[in-house]
């Protein structure tokens, strides 16, 4: 019996590696001081009803940036774990397959479990109040959506210390990751950790697709709507299309894995190619999902400190939509050396060239936007200004990837990875960053400390630079990627270093937005007036942080920019517009609003349960999780109760105290 | 959610929901389209070729069918989000296939 218990817990969890001992105690210590605390202050009934049964849009939005702050934890542990390995040439620090495990799992949490949540944690937080909506479309939906995506990063995570992280690259390329390349169970972790969390995006993508075009407030016409909204649409539309794509190829994988099927093996009339052309197909139109929405983020926040109107409102537009049409057409660009062509490669090379267009467009509309503006330079605007040189510069690496004769040089080596580290960490992150600085206020209530922000800004973005640009010279001198050791002859040991010390920089600049964060709740603040940068956009006109219902009455928009027209009526004396003026003198009428419930919470973690029974091949197991899945769906079928009215009074006390502050 | 008068209601007001007439039509025409096939595939009744042209028409008159009966896509209220949403889907999915086509005629491993 103790035998076969001991076989099983060494099958079972990882063991034999130091480092991830460490991290498996420090995991269950925490664990066991989170139970602690919320018992010893009696919390756990506030947690449940305030916060996981929560369907509000501004508090699942806060619990989607926890989240990813934690995986950007995570993953950026994995990246200076990596970057120790590479500092010296012959370095036993971490063995091969655990650099491939790292790797791996640093890229998929880096896009899949950071970028994503914490853009859509900004979706959540700002579009309803950006486009004067009292809540999104489907706010029970939207829960389930945070759920999903939760607890599939928890499946994911959960590898590193039972079973064995994937270790077959970011995206999984068979034959690897078939079952003859990669036996363990890391692989099928990968499959259901991504697929559980990949319905959450879909689902989120659908979400505020139908929020934007159905709930707007009155007047406020699609052409009117502020310039993050728009990028939400565009890269939620890409969600909608793309991410099918991503289910459809993993669950072709899992078959494969599971039982046998032969779509990507080598034998049976498998084809593994047709898993790259598969799974790029929703790679490509990712990244766009991904940065689009920081262009939105940038737009803002340029024509905020700038005080002017955006320039080139329509072709901003213009811009936002066609990138997201034309990332369907440029995948093959991340495979040119698989030998499809010269036909093949040139029309995915000019398509490619193609979509750079759309986004020097925007880099010129923000300049002009600050031209002749009266500027100001506090956190959001530094990111902003940090942003737009370190984008072209990534941008110009791109269109020389693209250029298919030359790739045949460049792929898979340090140039490629500095390249798209820079238009993720230089546009992707610099870009969430702004937004969480900017709508940081709106979210809390309170402002960051703008000293320690800065000090975080500068070494953010000079480790970047100190990280990547020697990566550019190394990838030329015939570095390629995923390789945890090298000869001491190959003369690449100085620029490692350079490199490695840059990261270590970047690690230092996550201390201090840490640092910055506990500073500024330790001297809170209330920034009271609900306006704290003197914006543009409608989620300034009410108190910070929003009351649960948003908006008392709903606003009645007349122009862009409606927020800042508003106030230049007032500070010019005059009479309010009609419509507006009957608007803001309604009475109040009760506020429609969704019932929180337990389900999502319930069916997600089902669903955990069912993609564990997965992993390991337990029957009973996946019984259990599809059947408490399924339960979830009936249970919320015929559930009735599902909405309520805020009486007009409560709103009058909640909005006396809100506005009382002033 | 809470938008009153942006939220119209459950479908009630989205244009009407068919009559009968048009429903049976419907359903007795996705019927025979999908008996066709399956006719002419359990007979033998064409080469190979031709059966696999057939099973395609058939699949797309089927889509259409489902489309305008069932879906109700001549019924939308401008501004037409849904056929806007349908075409680019098919656009879409019109390029995967192609694409897929196109870009893996030069990595057949094996015929």
């Amino acid at each position: 019996m103790w035998d076969k218990i001991k076989d099983f817990s060494s099958e079972f969890f990882v063991t034999g590696d130091p480092l991830i001992l460490g991290a498996q105690v420090s995991i269950g210590l925490t664990l066991v001081a989170i139970v602690f605390t919320l018992t010893y202050f009696k919390k756990w009934r506030w947690l449940w009803t305030e916060w996981l049964t929560s369907v509000d849009h501004k508090k699942i939005g806060i619990m989607y940036i926890i989240a990813s702050i934690l995986m950007l934890f995570r993953g950026g542990v994995d990246a200076l774990l990596m970057r120790v390995q590479l500092a010296a040439p012959e370095l036993e620090f971490l063995h091969a397959d655990h650099y491939n495990a790292i790797f791996t799992t640093h890229g998929v949490i880096m896009i899949l479990f950071m970028a994503m949540p914490l853009m859509f944690g900004l979706f959540n937080i700002v579009v309803p109040l950006q486009i004067g909506a009292r809540d999104v479309a489907f706010p029970f939906l939207n829960s389930l959506s945070f759920w999903m995506f939760f607890f599939g990063a928890m499946l994911f995570n959960v590898s590193f210390i039972i079973g064995g992280s994937p270790d077959a690259g970011w995206l999984a390329y068979p034959p690897l990751s078939e079952l003859s390349g990669s036996p363990g169970v890391g692989q099928d972790f990968y499959i259901w950790g991504i697929q559980i969390s990949g319905i959450g995006s879909l689902a989120t993508g659908i979400n505020f697709v139908v929020t934007i075009l159905k709930m707007r407030a009155p007047g406020m016409k699609l052409m009117q709507m502020p310039m993050f909204s728009w990028s939400v649409l565009s890269s939620c539309v890409t969600i909608m299309f793309a991410f099918p794509i991503l289910t459809v190829t993993l669950f072709l994988l899992f078959l494969d894995r599971y039982l046998g099927a032969h779509f990507f093996t080598l034998d049976g009339g498998g084809n593994p190619m047709m898993y790259i052309n598969l799974i790029w197909m929703w790679g490509h139109p990712e990244v766009y999902i991904v940065i689009l929405p920081a262009f939105g983020i940038f737009s803002e926040i340029v024509a905020t400190f700038s005080k002017k109107k955006l320039f080139g409102y329509k072709s901003m537009v213009f811009a936002l939509m066609s990138i997201s049409f034309f990332s369907f057409f440029t995948w093959a660009h991340h495979f040119f050396t698989m030998g499809s062509g010269a036909n093949v490669n040139a029309f995915f090379a000019i398509t490619t060239m193609i979509i750079a267009i759309p986004t020097g467009v925007k880099v010129f509309n923000w300049l002009f936007t600050m031209y002749r503006g009266k500027l100001s330079f506090p956190t959001p605007m530094l990111w902003t200004i940090a942003f737009i040189p370190c984008f072209v510069v990534g941008g110009m690496t791109g269109v020389l990837l693209s250029v298919a004769p030359a790739d045949f040089q460049f792929h898979n080596s340090y140039f490629l990875i500095a390249h798209f580290h820079q238009v993720l960490i230089g546009g992707v992150v610099f870009g969430y960053f702004a937004g969480l600085y900017y709508w940081w206020p709106k979210m809390f209530g309170f402002r960051l400390h703008e000293g320690l922000g800065k000090w975080a800004f500068w070494f953010w973005n000079i480790g970047f630079y100190v990280c990547f640009m020697p990566q550019y010279a190394l990838g030329l001198m015939g570095m390629t990627r995923r390789f945890n050791e090298y000869d001491f002859d190959m003369g690449w040991q100085p620029l490692n270093v350079v490199s490695t010390v840059g990261a270590f920089l970047m690690g230092l600049a996550f201390i201090f937005q840490v640092w910055q964060i506990a500073h500024s709740i330790k001297f809170f603040k209330k920034e009271t007036s609900g306006d704290a940068w003197d914006g543009r956009t409608l989620e300034w006109s009410i108190p910070s942080p929003a009351p649960m219902y948003n908006f008392a009455r709903l606003p009645q928009v007349t122009s862009q920019d409606d927020w800042w027209e508003k106030k230049q009526r007032r500070l010019r004396g005059e009479a309010e517009l009609p419509e507006v003026a009957a608007a803001e003198q309604a009475p109040l009428e009760p506020i429609h609003m969704p019932r929180n419930s337990g389900i999502p919470f319930i069916m997600s973690f089902s669903w955990f349960v069912a993609g564990f029974g997965f992993v390991w091949d337990w029957k009973w197991m996946i019984v259990v999780g599809l059947a408490g899945v399924i339960i979830s769906m009936l249970a919320r079928s015929f559930s009735y109760n599902t909405d309520y009215y805020i009486p007009v009074d409560e709103v009058e006390r909640t909005e006396a105290a809100a506005r009382g502050a002033h | 959610m809470a938008n009153h008068n942006a939220h119209s209601g459950h479908g009630g007001h989205e244009g009407g929901h068919g009559s009968m007439k048009s429903y049976v039509i419907g359903f007795v025409l996705s019927i025979v389209l999908t008996i066709i096939p399956l006719v002419a595939v359990m007979n033998d009744m064409f080469s190979k070729q031709v059966t696999t042209v057939l099973i395609l028409v058939m699949a797309i008159l089927q889509f259409a069918v489902q489309l305008l009966f069932f879906m109700h896509i001549r019924d939308e209220k401008k501004p037409r989000f849904n056929l806007i949403a349908l075409i680019f889907g098919l656009v879409i999915m019109l390029t995967i296939v192609a694409g897929s086509i196109w870009i893996m005629t030069y990595n057949a491993v094996a015929t």
